[in-house]
């Protein structure tokens, strides 16, 4: 964990993990027994399912949830599904959870190399959405009212600390975000093209047939917002995102996916992230989408005790998880394991108003008089006076929190419930 | 997906830099011991007893407020301690021990408390319990009076007073190293400029007060009693003598910056800096009032929340 340092007159210092070039090439894990694939729809027992309970699916198999309905999976191995059930995740999600056994012999689904052929929008959209690195449901914009989108940004830094997966992508992958860019641009019509990337990976970025744009080094610079107001000189309005201006932003490693889908007529299905240790060593690993969390913690020998915390994502944005059989997902940057005695708990006490959040918080949001309002549960308040929806969620003010104020979790909450209550009012009105 | 092992979930962030209020509150007093040392070796066992009898009664009203309004006990912040010593810090070595109790009593439980503990404060909880026992026993705070009975071989008359009511005059005794080594009468811990400006720094490189507030405090004192020292040099003291003596050293640094009283934003925490240090020299020089440092800050406290609406653009606000 990185502490305030002595002189604290100045902001602490957070830096993206740069990549070691020297051992880049990630640790290969296969999934022991079976693997989760998480689908992302409400699992309702009344709606008839495209596949039951004792189906074999093959590796690259498309699996729809009914039909009517678009969502789906590819499975990433060979074997025979052995339940299906709900799952409630964070923020009131809830998806269908697909377990399947693993077979010992691999047999790979033909289905998608005859649509390979010919790339087209719909082939990118009906068998690539499950793809590592996830393919942004905003590149294609589905309702009239939403703007077209323009631009794509491709990403190659990562969003969070520790995290080396998208660098890593460029730095090795960089044929494949080629050929990722020449499909995009035949297929979406759109020829404005972006790659972001660190400083030290600019001879890298520049074969990948897309201009290329640096970013800084320093936390938050990764995040979206902060990526469309410093490289492309775009300040995203409070409560619109990017896509509202029509740039979509889309992972290298989705882009190298895409490239290589098209090229090797195969769906990839090994995503690549980090697994960030208790003592905070980060090493790429990757495995197969669906491989359960616990075996990766196996194969790098850590054991998870009682109280310890298990989290999807970095430490700064990521997502705490209760149960180590969750599965590695096509979004999933990272994996990291927190000791007991290493987590930092969040306190009661109000703000002393000593101003930290204020000369950290990268969108000058006055979180001293924000925070007083959120504790209070008058979000509206908050939204219109003390620019919440300007949060581009970094979470650095609970980060340097003197009071430990849960405060990136007050703000979610807020948005959240705010989110909730605008719903509800369209589907009364 | 059910599992026997209990994980801990929480929110993002997974980490803290290590910061809280107990580090803060201690450091502060870290901070100020080489003043308070000064002021005890100085004035002897009647100050060691002053300064005890504060910070011991600041926690024990603490506590039991804590106790009365059923609230966590909040005493092991430091910053029921910090209060009072810096109150101690402000008072005359012959403080009698009912004037402590009281003054900690006013400082906690009206300057912090009602108000809904740390945080809540609009005025800084010291300079509260200071300014009521000032204005209720005058006497107390003359500190010709109060210290009379010492000869600590320097001219033990109060710098500020002989300045207001002798002019430059009465004030040539004191030259600015005898000022900043403590050398002239005032509060226990409010007369070591140099141990007070070397603690307060300390401070501001480690981020504990804004500098922001400190520097304009002093750049406000000095240009205001500059500009009275110009238009008439004897009657009014040098910015230096200003900057000096009284409670400005010790109000720049440990009093005008508390945390909940004071703005956050850097216009702001210039404006009410600046603000206070031009009060300071009004009241000592026009006002009736011997010291114009705790009024000041008082004053300025007052505008804060009104002050710090000046605050830079949110990302991407539209309006």
């Amino acid at each position: 964990m990185i502490k305030r340092s002595f002189i604290g007159l100045t902001k602490p210092l957070l830096k993206y993990e740069a990549l070691d070039v020297k051992t880049s090439a990630p640790l290969v894990i296969q999934p022991s027994k079976e693997v989760t694939l998480l689908l992302d729809k409400t699992f309702d027992f009344k709606d008839t399912l495209l596949f039951k309970i004792g189906d074999t699916v093959k590796t690259g198999q498309k699996l729809s949830y009914s039909e009517n309905s678009d969502v789906y999976v590819i499975s990433s191995v060979t074997g025979t599904i052995s339940s299906i059930a709900p799952l409630n995740a964070d923020y009131g999600k809830s998806y269908t959870a697909i377990t399947i056994g693993v077979s010992e012999t691999e047999e790979v689904d033909e289905q998608f190399s005859t649509l390979a052929k010919e790339p087209t929008i719909d082939t990118l959209k009906g068998c690539l959405a499950f793809i590592p690195g996830n393919l942004p449901a905003g590149l294609f914009p589905s309702t009239d009212t939403s703007p077209p989108i323009e631009t794509i940004v491709i990403s190659g830094v990562d969003r969070d600390l520790f995290i080396t997966t998208n660098q890593n992508t460029v730095r090795v992958d960089g044929k494949a975000i080629k050929q990722g860019v020449q499909i995009l641009k035949q297929i979406t019509g759109i020829d404005n093209i972006i790659l972001v990337s660190p400083d030290y990976l600019m001879q890298d970025a520049g074969i990948c047939g897309a201009e290329v744009r640096v970013v800084d080094p320093e936390y938050p610079a990764s995040l979206p917002h902060l990526i469309m107001r410093d490289a492309l000189g775009q300040v995203v309005p409070a409560g619109k995102n990017c896509e509202d201006l029509g740039v979509s932003f889309i992972s290298a490693e989705a882009v190298a996916s895409i490239g290589k889908a098209f090229t090797d007529g195969q769906i990839p299905i090994y995503k690549r992230f980090n697994l960030i240790n208790k003592n905070g060593n980060s090493s790429l690993v990757s495995a197969r989408i669906g491989t359960p969390i616990s075996d990766i913690l196996n194969a790098f020998d850590i054991t998870l005790n009682e109280k310890d915390r298990l989290i999807i994502g970095g430490p700064m944005t990521g997502s705490a998880v209760y149960s180590e059989d969750f599965p590695v997902q096509p979004d999933m940057d990272a994996i990291m394991v927190q000791d007991r005695g290493d987590i930092p708990f969040v306190s009661d006490y109000p703000c002393i108003n000593c101003g930290e959040c204020i000369r950290i918080c990268p969108a000058n949001i006055p979180i001293n008089l924000l925070v007083r309002f959120l504790e209070a549960g008058q979000y509206e308040e908050a939204a219109d006076q003390y620019d919440l929806y300007s949060c581009i969620e970094c979470g650095l003010c609970s980060f340097v929190c003197v009071s430990k104020m849960p405060v990136f979790h007050y703000i979610k909450l807020a948005k959240y419930e705010l989110g909730r209550i605008t719903t509800a009012e369209a589907t009364n009105a | 997906m059910l599992n026997h092992k209990k994980l801990i979930v929480s929110h993002a962030p997974f980490w803290h830099d290590g910061s809280s209020i107990t580090a803060r509150s201690y450091h502060i007093m870290l901070a100020a011991m080489p003043a308070v040392l000064f002021g005890i070796f100085t004035y002897g066992m009647p100050a060691l007893g002053v300064v005890s009898l504060s910070i011991s009664f600041a926690i024990i009203w603490e506590f039991l407020i804590n106790k009365i309004t059923k609230r966590t006990i909040s005493i092991g912040d430091g910053n029921a301690a910090l209060i009072g010593l810096l109150f101690a810090m402000l008072l005359p070595a012959t403080s009698p021990w009912w004037m402590v109790i009281t003054g900690t009593l006013v400082a906690v439980v009206i300057g912090k408390h009602i108000y809904g503990g740390i945080g809540g404060n609009p005025f800084n909880p010291v300079l509260i319990g200071f300014a009521i026992l000032m204005v209720a026993w005058k006497d107390y705070f003359d500190f010709n009076e109060a210290l009379v009975n010492y000869d600590l071989g320097f001219a033990m008359v109060y710098p500020l007073a002989a300045a207001k009511h002798l002019g430059t005059s009465g004030i040539e005794a004191f030259s600015t190293t005898d000022l900043l080594l403590g050398q002239h009468s005032g509060g226990i811990g409010a007369t070591f400029g140099l141990g007070l400006i070397i603690g307060g720094i300390y401070l501001i490189i480690r981020g504990f007060i804004r500098w922001e507030i400190t520097v304009s405090f002093l750049v406000g004192v000095g240009v205001t009693a500059l500009l009275f020292n110009m238009s008439d040099p004897s009657h009014y003291a040098s910015p230096v003598f200003h900057l000096l003596t009284g409670y400005t050293i010790i109000g720049a640094f440990f009093l005008a910056t508390e945390d909940s009283s004071s703005p956050v934003n850097f216009i702001p925490m210039l404006i009410y800096g600046a603000g206070a240090g031009i009060m300071t020299v009004l009241i000592r020089n026009i006002g009736s009032y011997v010291d114009g440092v705790v009024f000041a800050i008082l004053l300025m406290n007052l505008i804060n929340p009104i002050c710090d609406k000046i605050r830079p653009k949110a990302l991407g606000k539209v309006v």
